[in-house]
């Protein structure tokens, strides 16, 4: 087994542009669920619109801007067809909707009428230029040992990791104000905050669109160093990304992206270590194609074995979820 | 239902607090809060059936009543937590007939619930600067500069620990709001009702669970609530606490208001012993079971005497005899 290659991969991954998607994406379930209490079971879906309606106007020929507004835009209609009928409800619908809406949006993208805009099952690609054309850095290869990237892969992996500073600052900003004092109120019990005379409805649709938003520029990032793939926005993807949030703690600003980089790492290390035990022989009883499914059945062990034994995450208080109320 | 006897009694009575006569219904001279053919139906049940009621401005209001009298719907639908089948009601001149119970809030009604509603996550003081109104940094834009907020933040802070002292809560300030004793719940919840500085504060059940040195002080907090001008209206079981705090007690049996008045006379009223108290308020029900007609042993009694085949296999199963208080008694020795 190549060691060095093994673990090069996997400390790769501590700053690739994936594991800062999905330490975006997480960000924004933090808030829905960590701070806010909203059940958010279909994240994968504000990945999913910020990707094609990121992609869409790009292979129209529209500049960067309008596309990445256009991802914003279209996951902000997202978040309030969600949140206008389910948010008065009881937090179990917002659950349901979530996820089956998740269904819904990758269903339509996949359908064979909408090829000519969305690909169907094939997806896009070939929507990197605005993106490459604004970048400043000059081409070329940089870094060292395992950080060796081109001058494409470093700007990605800039801006992506960027905009995760950018939301875990504004996440905090939001959560040590008022506004932040409101809405952990919601998540305690939203009808003792509006007895004292605040519009519940109004917080839980602006907490759902804060993260929705999140989610959507975490798909952007996603999908600039590869292409657009609707098989990628399986409930699978929402998953990883709660076991991401709770791995780090739900309501705290580090967990997400602490979360993030271990998920990948320890996928990348598992994955490494499975391959090369069967391309060496060692493990024979086996196939690669299972290996890799074995590492996603492992996933949903640590997130039971997470929920069980540490559901405040690393970066949780345990006091705080110590009280049953 | 309909046919429970009118509290009137025979002698005409009157009241300062009382335009005209007192009874069931009566025009305030001063009220905050008038309701109009308030009702709310579940299924069949008329939880609550209110022709007219209206509540004194200034005073502590006792809404007393046996379980199921509607007390608590009543309190959900003034505040906007419950919508009515039919009714209007208005809060100082203002209707609030369909009005969110945000805005109820907002308008100086605020409420607290009977199964307390802390929020156990947040310190002591969050819980108590989430009640302040108008906050500035409870905007989405505005919260991200905290310059826009901070000195509004400092005075409801103060305002906060002015009444955490007032309520000894103030050693607890920092604890999470789940650590607290239930007695200690309600008292943060009174408190925190408190920081908007209500006009009408609506207490439910203000004493359920609270242990009677803890029930001493919220007796004095509600009275003091009174001196500083605050109305109050609240759900309460105990009568001894309603004889010794209120001003004015409002009956409700069967979702009707079946009388109100002074506390001094409200309980000798025969509607309300009846209502509140039944039939046999003045008889153990313990005597009862023993000597009077007992509708589970009349039963008993009957269907046995109907099918006597019960009792054979009663006895071939190797029961004992029909259970009766005498029996059960040997039983206990």
């Amino acid at each position: 087994m190549d060691w060095g290659n093994i673990f090069g991969n996997a400390v790769g991954e501590i700053i690739s542009p994936t594991t800062a998607a999905y330490a975006l994406a997480a960000i924004g379930l933090g808030v829905h669920f960590g701070y806010t209490g909203l059940l958010n079971f279909g994240q994968a879906a504000f990945l999913l619109i910020g990707a094609y309606a990121f992609a869409i106007p790009t292979l129209a020929g529209a500049p960067i801007i309008v596309a990445v507004l256009s991802a914003i835009i279209c996951s902000v209609i997202f978040a309030f067809i969600l949140g206008i009928p389910t948010l008065r409800l009881r937090a179990d619908y917002l659950a349901i909707v979530t996820i089956a809406s998740a269904e819904v949006v990758r269903y339509i993208v996949t359908t064979t009428g909408l090829t000519d805009f969305t690909g169907a099952a094939n997806g896009l690609s070939g929507f990197k230029g605005t993106f490459a054309a604004i970048n400043p850095i000059p081409q070329g290869t940089y870094g060292f040992g395992p950080f060796t990237y081109n001058e494409y892969d470093w700007w990605v992996r800039i801006v992506g990791w960027a905009l995760v500073i950018l939301a875990s600052v504004l996440v905090f900003l939001l959560m040590r104000s008022p506004w932040g004092r409101v809405v952990k109120g919601i998540r305690e019990d939203e009808d003792a905050v509006r007895s004292l005379g605040k519009n519940v409805y109004s917080y839980k649709m602006q907490a759902l669109v804060i993260g929705g938003v999140m989610g959507s520029v975490a798909g952007i990032v996603f999908i600039l160093p590869r292409a657009v793939q609707p098989a990628n926005y399986t409930t699978g993807l929402t998953f990883f990304i709660w076991t991401i949030m709770l791995l780090g703690g739900a309501a705290t600003i580090f967990g997400p992206i602490v979360g993030s980089m271990i998920f990948w790492v320890v996928l990348s290390l598992t994955q490494g270590i499975l391959y090369g035990a069967i391309e060496s022989g060692a493990l024979t009883f086996i196939s690669t194609t299972q290996a890799g499914q074995i590492r996603f059945i492992l996933v949903g062990v640590a997130l039971m074995l997470l929920v069980i034994f540490r559901p405040q995450g690393i970066f949780g208080n345990k006091k705080e979820l110590s009280f049953s109320v | 239902m309909s046919n429970l006897p009118s509290s009137q009694t025979a002698v005409p009575q009157t009241h300062p607090l009382v335009k005209g006569e007192v009874g069931p219904g009566c025009a305030k001279t001063d009220p905050i809060v008038i309701a109009d053919s308030v009702t709310r139906q579940f299924g069949g049940l008329k939880a609550v059936d209110v022709a007219h009621l209206e509540i004194p401005r200034g005073k502590i209001t006792a809404l007393i009543g046996p379980n199921g009298a509607g007390k608590t719907t009543m309190f959900n639908l003034l505040t906007g937590f419950d919508k009515p089948n039919t009714g209007t009601w208005e809060f100082d001149g203002k209707s609030l007939a369909g009005v969110p119970a945000f805005k109820v809030a907002r308008a100086g009604m605020v409420r607290t619930f009977q199964l307390t509603k802390s929020l156990g996550r947040l310190s002591v003081l969050q819980n108590m600067l989430l009640g302040a109104t108008g906050q500035r940094g409870e905007g989405l834009f505005s919260s991200l500069v905290k310059p826009l907020w901070r000195k509004q933040e400092e005075e409801n802070t103060a305002r906060a620990d002015d009444l955490l002292a007032r309520f000894k809560l103030d050693a607890k300030r920092e604890d999470y709001a789940a650590s607290l004793s239930g007695g200690q719940r309600k008292l943060l919840e009174m408190a925190r009702a408190l920081m908007s500085n209500p006009e009408l504060i609506m207490l439910d059940e203000p004493m359920a669970g609270v242990n009677p040195a803890l029930t001493q002080s919220l007796l004095g907090h509600i009275k003091n609530l009174k001196d500083d001008g605050t109305s109050v209206l609240f759900v309460e079981h105990d009568m001894h606490m309603v004889m010794h705090i209120s001003d004015w007690v409002i009956v409700m049996a069967e979702g009707r208001v079946v009388a109100e008045g002074p506390p001094e006379t409200v309980m000798k009223d025969p509607a309300v012993i009846d209502a509140y108290l039944g039939a046999h308020h003045d008889e153990d029900l313990g005597d009862l079971m023993e000597d009077g007609p007992n509708p589970v042993l009349e039963a008993e009694r009957k269907a046995r005497e109907a099918h006597p085949e019960i009792e054979a296999e009663h006895e071939a199963a190797g029961y004992a005899e029909p259970v009766t208080p005498a029996s059960r008694e040997e039983e206990q020795r």
